[in-house]
């Protein structure tokens, strides 16, 4: 048994987790809202990462510019894919509007890779400081701050939809269109808001991972492992789409494990 | 939608037999039969390049018929295709090395061998709907390819498997110009095949779980069987194709067959027609003609300003799959029948004119 390696990679499942945690959540409340299944999510995410390296290696933007300018235009481009896309794809088979999802995909992927190239890119330095201690542990301020935006996000996530008003209107349209329209709510605003609101939270997830390993087209991977985190959680229920990410942070990590220990695959 | 068939006048349709008849008249016959000899001459008149293009658009259109039983046909979807178009390519090398059966039969082989893992992945997924069966499908593409990956005594590896070249009799088939005979037989006995089978009551069960599931249920089709039935099929077809393929190109490898050529076989019927046999091969055509029409665009392009400001040449792989996305959200947005339906209104529209209306 290698207790060091293993510690050191539950701690690594469980920052990983919390990521796949934020993902899934966004992926479960365009579901929720509007029915979409979205095969785009890791690409929204890619978009989001290379958005912000764009702004801060390139144009040199300070972070605390670059963050904000990134989620505005994430914010936008959610809308957009809404409006232009999705909006005419209501009604239509579920193959269909799935099969739409994995269009863009495939172009998200292929314009990144034409716009930035195939190499990976290591994002610019953010934090001044290498390394926190805490209760004896040793932890990357990376990580730390990983985790505590990724809670952060998923805290800011539950006060939406308990207590403000577009929060509740999107909950309404999740429970029933018809009722929710006859309510006095927009339901073609709460579709493009729910877009928006998942964009922008994959692109924040999106800076996360990319201050942690450096941009590179690889990111899109965690649009996958949304799926498995949000069958596991539940498709229409926010809090179990982060339990089920965490849990598969987690099992990633251990399968790896048990993997390099005893069935020395390498 | 319904689709306005023509059907010249005196002609009423009084059995069942001539209702479900491939050809609606003689003449459609007499151009297919025609049509059939015709591309029997292709490997004397095009060269090396066009046939390649002819041979490969001859098998993904095989397993992408396959593909369309299971969607287009049974309504159910399946991101897995490319898994098991790989899967009969290592089987059927797997066999004709190892064991002593010529390639003549290991091909068929391969393709019952897969359709037996299709059945295995199908019967979790005859359960499960829409985006459920997604992510099954999905995963079983992720479990082959780790299975390819790790199981050295069958795909070699890291190493690609070789495969023998197609032989019958102890006459070996060399060069994409015999070669091309195989694959256009294969072509025709498949479509041939599901035409058939579209015509039985299988077939018409597999329409009617499609069309509304529980009703079909209580009219007496057992939807288990059928959607298991269908996987089945489907992975029949991609063992098929992928066999003949693995012995085209002689070597199989992991390489190129990830998600990204399963959600290719997806582009093929959605372009082709769900739920349509000759939209398939057309779709398919499609799909394996403009990944090359954009190479031709490009090096007509090179060296020009247009060429310099966009950087075609270099970045002429991420165009290509750029156009493909971008030609799946577009026939799905504004033609969700597919080529197969915009076929029927030309047709339609030349046998009125020029009284259209």
């Amino acid at each position: 048994m290698n207790t060091q390696f293993l510690i050191q990679l539950l701690v690594n499942g469980l920052v990983v987790g919390t990521l796949y945690g934020v993902v899934a959540m966004s992926f479960v409340l365009i579901y929720k809202a509007t029915q979409v299944v979205n095969f785009a999510q890791g690409e929204l995410l890619l978009i989001g990462a290379w958005v912000c390296w764009a702004l801060l290696a390139r144009y040199e933007v300070p972070f605390w510019m670059g963050m904000p300018l990134t989620l505005v235009f994430m914010f936008v481009f959610g809308i957009a894919i809404q409006i232009v896309i999705l909006r005419p794809m209501i009604g239509e088979p579920i193959i269909s509007v799935i099969m739409v999802t994995i269009g863009l995909s495939t172009v998200f992927q292929a314009s990144l890779k034409w716009i930035f190239g195939v190499n990976p890119q290591p994002f610019p330095r953010v934090f001044t400081s290498q390394s926190v201690s805490l209760l004896g542990l040793q932890i990357q301020t990376v990580y730390a701050m990983s985790l505590v935006v990724s809670v952060a996000m998923m805290i800011g996530m539950a006060w939406f939809f308990r207590a403000s008003k577009y929060g509740l209107a999107m909950r309404a349209t999740a429970f029933n269109q018809q009722v929710a329209q006859s309510l006095g709510i927009s339901v073609k605003s709460v579709f493009a808001i729910a877009w928006a609101i998942s964009a922008t939270v994959s692109a924040v997830a999106g800076v996360v991972v990319a201050v942690v390993n450096g941009v590179s087209s690889g990111l899109s991977a965690y649009g996958i492992k949304v799926f498995p985190a949000a069958i596991l959680g539940g498709l229409d229920s926010i809090g179990g789409a982060v339990l089920g990410g965490i849990i598969i942070g987690l099992l990633e990590n251990i399968a790896q494990y048990i993997d390099s220990e005893y069935l020395h695959f390498v | 939608m319904a689709t306005p068939s023509l059907i010249p006048a005196g002609d009423f349709r009084t059995s069942y037999a001539a209702d479900t008849t491939i050809f609606p008249s003689s003449a459609s016959r007499n151009a297919a039969i025609v049509g059939a000899l015709l591309i029997c001459f292709a490997p004397l008149v095009f060269t090396e390049y066009w046939l390649s293009i002819l041979i490969q658009i001859g098998i993904f259109a095989i397993a992408a018929l396959g593909l369309n039983i299971l969607v287009g046909f049974t309504g159910q979807i399946s991101i897995g295709h490319a898994a098991f178009f790989l899967f009969g390519a290592f089987t059927s090398a797997y066999i004709s090395n190892n064991l002593p059966i010529p390639v003549f039969f290991a091909i068929p082989l391969a393709g019952v061998v897969t359709a037996l893992i299709g059945l295995i992945f199908g019967v979790p997924a005859a359960r499960l709907k829409g985006l459920y069966l997604v992510i099954a499908t999905l995963a079983a593409q992720y479990i082959l390819l780790d299975f390819f990956s790790r199981a050295d005594w069958f795909s070699g590896g890291s190493v690609p498997a070789s495969a023998n070249p197609f032989s019958i009799f102890g006459y070996t088939f060399r060069g994409d110009r015999q070669y091309f005979y195989v694959v256009l037989g294969y072509l025709l006995v498949s479509y041939l095949l599901v035409t058939n089978l579209m015509r039985t009551r299988d077939g018409r069960a597999l329409v009617a779980i499609r069309d509304h599931y529980l009703s079909a249920e209580i009219m007496g089709i057992n939807l288990t069987k059928y959607r298991t039935l269908s996987f089945g099929l489907a992975a029949f077809f991609a063992g098929i194709a992928g066999a003949l393929y693995a012995h085209y190109q002689l070597v199989v490898s992991n390489e190129g067959f990830g998600i990204e050529r399963s959600i290719l076989f997806l582009a093929m019927i959605i372009i082709g027609g769900t739920g349509s046999i000759m939209g398939t091969l057309m779709g398919t055509a499609f799909v394996v003609l403009l990944p090359e029409s954009m190479e031709w665009i490009s090096a007509s392009l090179r060296g020009s300003a247009i060429d310099k400001a966009l950087s075609l040449n270099t970045n002429i792989t991420f165009l290509r799959e750029i156009a493909i996305g971008l030609i799946i959200i577009a026939f799905l947005m504004f033609e969700p029948d597919g080529l197969a339906h915009r076929w029927r209104q030309i047709k339609t529209y030349w046998k009125l004119y020029p009284f259209s209306h």
